[in-house]
């Protein structure tokens, strides 16, 4: 893997909060190749986007803990300066947050908010270079009149424009990462197409190494090269986009999948659920930290499962579950389809 | 623009008549408020309170009486009923001591408040922070009267470092000037400092959580340059409101610290007023102060509206 653009080591990141101490992130590790579309999904709290914030260095605070190891090409993030930091932020990794109504300061002009990026990173750009650049960014993410709305004030921008404004921003200093947070989280389904659509071309076109974030599966299929699923703070399966539709290995994976709408398929009464809620950070239960949820639950699930391949033809497909590949391939169909089944209890 | 500066000259019309009329129906309903009688001194004889109900027009109809006090009020014939002075010139010859006091003290609450609360914010639940919030509570938990005699006991009359009350003109002898203010001045600013600077510590914080700061940091700015132009920027509104109203009002005179210091501003001349029962000074001074409240109250939204550009003077909003 010495050609991994962004290299994660067992990343742990803990917070002290006044209920007791968090570990938010717990032993997480990928690669990122270049050019590649990295998908990690989880629901809220399984961590997801604290390892995206981790690695530019955002979740720094007296109250974390952090600790294991970030590279971008080679050079260690996690111990580096808060100066150097900042030119990798925008510089190197660019990012794209959820909610786009909130991402973007209200007072101050869209386009001035692109160009202090350009000038924070090159100071010596002239104003007007740095101008004629925001109109060249916005046009090219697609917003009609770039020339004219570039003065716009937030607020003037429907919810869409100004997810595209953010991704137009986080581009401005052509960074080889992207790291976009739920970015269609907060949109319309249509406007999702839309900005999928977008991040997809801006990978193929630019070479853009892509960090996508994000609890929607259906997202995951439309761009995404590989996969990291994530739950209570580690990551419980990871492999190719393939491997994870075709052949899921976790329970939790399967109730993923199984709980995603499609249209090939019979309407169901109900959609299928994984029941009860994601686990408290606070209180994981020892071992799987899914084995409350899991209706496959057996007496070893107490005992921490690694991260291993467990597939003969599929080194790269990991998972931490200790049923054997035929458990599982059996038990992950319900009626048919893959699905997470009834709990047993 | 014009419309919003139009709708505004109408309020504040319609707001200085309501103030107007209050403090007129106050003063008529209150006991002990005959004006003849309590000019006419304590051993008057019937026939003199009668003359001088009859000279100065106390039999008319209330709003007869009213009428006739606004148009002196606007024509500057307004008299003292108590001193029979002309209550125009009073009030003009105190304005340079009430608003040097204003806007001396304001500068210095401004500088203070906005620094503490700064330096708070950013140092949040550290010893700066613990310090900075005894030292606000203690400013704004100390009275002012109290606070204004223990410096005049200390500083002026056990030590002698600062002129015993007074107004010196700034025209006159600046340093004078300026000597006689200073223990006001600081009197009147340590409240405001204190309170002012947890209205900010708060209000920034709220602001360091807000989404787009953490975009700001994520673009790869300076902390220096988040602080300053994505925080302050955003968390000075509500010190903008305060300001307006507190310094509107505080023109209309400061009371209590005009009182103590000796500063002979209209403050000054609103407390003998009040202590005279006097209702034309009283008048006065009551509007002059509505007045500056609402000049500065429409300050606060022309400002708003160039804070935030999400908010729209007059009707141009869709």
């Amino acid at each position: 893997m010495s050609e991994a653009l962004l290299s994660v080591r067992d990343l742990r990141v803990g917070f002290v909060t006044e209920a007791g101490r968090v570990q938010a992130v717990d032993g997480v590790s990928f690669d990122l190749a270049p050019g590649e579309v990295l998908a990690i999904v989880g629901e809220s709290g399984s961590g997801k986007s604290v390892t995206a914030q981790t690695i530019i260095g955002l979740t720094r605070s007296a109250n974390s803990r952090i600790e294991g190891s970030v590279r971008l090409r080679g050079n260690e993030l996690l111990e580096a300066s808060e100066e150097t930091l900042q030119q990798v932020r925008g510089e190197q990794i660019g990012m794209v947050f959820q909610d786009p109504m909130t991402s973007f300061n209200p007072v101050y002009r869209i386009g001035s908010q692109i160009i202090e990026a350009i000038r924070a990173h090159r100071p010596e750009t002239s104003k007007r270079d740095a101008h004629r650049t925001a109109i060249e960014l916005l046009d090219s993410v697609g917003i009609p009149d770039a020339e004219r709305r570039v003065d716009d004030y937030p607020h003037e921008f429907s919810g869409g424009m100004r997810q595209r404004a953010m991704i137009a921003m986080s581009l401005a200093l052509e960074p080889e990462v992207l790291i976009a947070d739920e970015p269609t989280t907060a949109l319309d389904v249509t406007v999702q197409a839309q900005i999928l659509a977008l991040l997809e071309r801006l990978n193929r076109e630019r070479g853009l190494a892509t960090i996508l974030i994000t609890h929607d599966l259906g997202v995951v299929a439309e761009v995404a090269d590989r996969v990291l699923v994530m739950y209570g703070g580690r990551v419980v399966e990871q492999g190719t986009l393939d491997e994870i539709f075709y052949d899921p290995q976790h329970p939790y994976t399967w109730g993923l999948l199984g709980s995603l709408t499609r249209l090939d398929r019979p309407r169901l009464e109900r959609l299928p659920q994984i029941s009860g809620a994601p686990p408290s950070l606070l209180d994981l239960p020892t071992g799987c930290s899914f084995r409350l949820r899991c209706p496959h639950e057996f007496n070893r699930c107490a005992e921490l499962p690694g991260l291993d391949a467990r597939l003969a033809e599929a080194p790269g497909h990991c998972d931490r579950c200790w049923l054997s590949p035929e458990q599982k391939r059996e038990r992950r169909l319900v009626e048919g389809e893959i699905g997470l089944g009834e709990p047993a209890r | 623009m014009g419309r919003f500066i139009l709708r505004r000259l109408v309020g504040m019309v319609a707001v200085l008549f309501a103030v107007s009329v209050l403090t007129f129906v106050i003063f008529n309903v209150i006991p002990n408020s005959d004006p003849a009688q309590r000019m006419a001194g304590k051993n008057a004889t019937p026939e003199l309170v009668a003359s001088i109900t009859e000279e100065w027009g106390f039999d008319d109809s209330l709003p007869q009486q009213y009428l006739t006090m606004m148009r002196k009020v606007f024509t500057g014939e307004l008299i003292s009923y108590s001193t029979r002075e002309n209550v125009n010139e009073r009030i003009v010859e105190g304005i340079p001591a009430t608003f040097s006091l204003c806007i001396g003290a304001a500068a210095i609450w401004m500088f203070f408040g906005i620094l503490f609360g700064y330096l708070s914010a950013v140092r949040a639940g550290g010893w700066l922070d613990r310090g900075l919030t005894v030292l606000a509570v203690t400013g704004i938990s100390m009275p002012v009267f109290w606070l204004a005699a223990i410096f005049l006991n200390y500083l002026t009359y056990k030590t002698e470092i600062f002129p015993s009350g007074g107004y010196v003109e700034l025209t006159e002898n600046p340093l004078e000037w300026a000597s006689h203010l200073i223990l006001p001045w600081v009197t009147l600013a340590i409240l405001y400092a204190g309170f002012y600077s947890r209205v900010l510590r708060s209000s920034m914080l709220d602001v360091m959580n807000e989404d787009y700061v953490r975009t700001a940091r994520a673009k790869g700015l300076s902390e220096r340059r988040v602080m300053s132009r994505h925080v302050m920027r955003n968390s000075l509104i509500p010190i903008v409101t305060l300001f307006g109203l507190d310094f509107g009002a505080l023109l209309g005179g400061a009371i209590l610290i005009e009182g103590i210091f000796g500063l002979e501003g209209v403050g000054q001349y609103a407390f003998e007023a009040l202590s005279n029962v006097d209702l034309p000074p009283i008048m006065a001074v009551v509007l002059f102060g509505a007045f500056f409240v609402v000049v500065f109250n429409t300050l606060v939204d022309i400002a708003y509206a160039y804070l935030d550009p999400r908010i729209r003077l007059g009707t141009s909003a869709q």
